[in-house]
């Protein structure tokens, strides 16, 4: 008894034709077409093919729900135990073709699902949703391709727990899953970095996020008019942390009055934040959340007013996504009062 | 957060210690601090002192909102 697929592939790999050809309605087709072949060879048996179906990339993006519901339809009076689109390397009306409607198969037939693109694909945005396997940028890699879709397929089929995306070939879709490296971490880091050092290539462990830009904005031109507001990753909070401020990841921040406050004191103020020594801010916060000197320059007309408020939260471990969030909140509340400036301070 | 605040529309100064993160996260205006557990402060000298130092720090601070930007600056003290 092996288990029965159904493969999704586009006009060109069912060899129909190129450009000319995208514009074909689905077709069903016996057993499989094309790189088929490839899968039900790397299956040994154990699953086959026993129905291709060929749509035209250009008829799936014009048509797309005219051809979701053909599809959505064959496969269901086929019930196999696995859909599989593609691969699609880096043709982007199939890979987006074969992301939408294996995520189609999933979510109206609870099918498991299988595809396969390269990074860059739009098909690829999907891929928290559905499962896909990272291939090369050409045809050319077939032969990588199929049998790391193959074996995968192949335990999605069994039921068997999947590994991380590294091990699989899959492309990251955001759950974590643990494994044991074959060797140590400070062998890997030289290895590494006798690697990097020699110009050769070498593959991160822990890709950096890419931080987009923000153009500045105008300068202030008066200051003695400006309402200046404090803001503070180092985590400085009344005394007692009355909101209870996470000392690492924080899932929140605070917002604090100091209208009539001119000095922040031990008595009064303290800092919640874990990730660096607390004593001297403890002892004074001006030394985080400069307070005292701006409240003496609004005094002296230097700047207009130090904003009544100011916001807090321990940057400590806090994710770009958090802190992103808390910002994008408090600033504007800041808009909304009126505030000119702000200085951010960090620990 | 800077972005944020900057991305809201309002000019924004960064007052920190280790300036290459500020830099590689995108802070526009950055003001070079002390230390990380006390960036404006200095508990190794007297009360006043400090005090000068930190007034110091954030004058540059205004300065640096006062002044036009067209790409991340610096501004040391």
């Amino acid at each position: 008894m092996s288990y029965k697929v159904v493969h999704y592939i586009n006009q060109f790999f069912a060899n129909i034709g190129g450009e000319e050809m995208a514009h074909v309605a689905p077709e069903l087709r016996d057993g499989f077409v094309g790189p088929g072949m490839a899968l039900n060879t790397a299956w040994k048996g154990e699953a086959e093919i026993v129905k291709t179906i060929v749509c035209g990339d250009s008829y799936f993006a014009e048509h797309e729900a005219d051809a979701k519901k053909q599809v959505l339809d064959w496969v269901k009076a086929e019930k196999p135990d696995m859909f599989i689109a593609g691969p699609a390397f880096n043709a982007g009306r199939y890979g987006y073709a074969c992301a939408t409607i294996a995520n189609a198969v999933q979510e109206e037939l609870g099918i498991p699902v299988l595809t396969g693109m390269y990074e860059e694909n739009p098909g690829a945005d999907l891929k928290n949703k559905v499962l896909i396997v990272a291939t090369a940028n050409s045809a050319a890699g077939m032969r990588k391709a199929a049998p790391t879709m193959a074996k995968l397929a192949l335990k999605l089929m069994k039921g068997e727990k999947i590994g991380a995306s590294a091990e699989e070939g899959y492309m990251p879709n955001g759950i974590r899953r643990n494994f044991f490296e074959k060797e140590v971490g400070a062998k890997r880091a030289v290895d590494m970095l006798v690697a990097k050092l020699s110009d050769k290539p070498y593959t991160t462990e822990y890709p950096m996020p890419s931080f987009d830009r923000v153009a500045p904005n105008k300068a202030i031109k008066d200051l003695s008019k400006a309402t200046i507001a404090l803001c503070t990753s180092g985590g400085i909070v009344p005394k007692g942390n009355p909101d209870h401020i996470e000392s690492s990841s924080a899932s929140h921040y605070g917002e604090y009055c100091i209208a009539g406050v001119d000095d922040l004191t031990a008595e009064t103020y303290e800092t919640a934040h874990g990730g660096y020594d607390p004593v001297y801010a403890n002892a004074d916060a001006d030394r985080v959340l400069p307070v005292d000197v701006l409240r003496e320059m609004e005094k002296e007309g230097k700047i207009g007013k130090l904003h009544d408020f100011f916001y807090t939260t321990v940057g400590n471990g806090t994710s770009v996504a958090n802190a992103k969030g808390f910002a994008a909140e408090y600033a504007q509340k800041l808009l909304k009062a009126g505030v000119h400036a702000v200085i951010m301070t960090s620990t | 957060m800077v972005k944020e605040i900057e991305r809201a529309g309002i000019p924004v100064v960064h007052m920190c210690t280790v300036t290459p993160i500020s830099m590689t996260v995108g802070a526009n205006r950055i003001v070079p601090t002390i230390a990380i557990p006390h960036p404006l402060g200095n508990p190794a000298l007297t009360m006043e002192e400090e005090k000068a130092i930190r007034r110091k720090l954030v004058e540059r601070a205004l300065e640096a909102l006062t002044t036009e930007v067209e790409d991340q600056t610096i501004f040391e003290v």
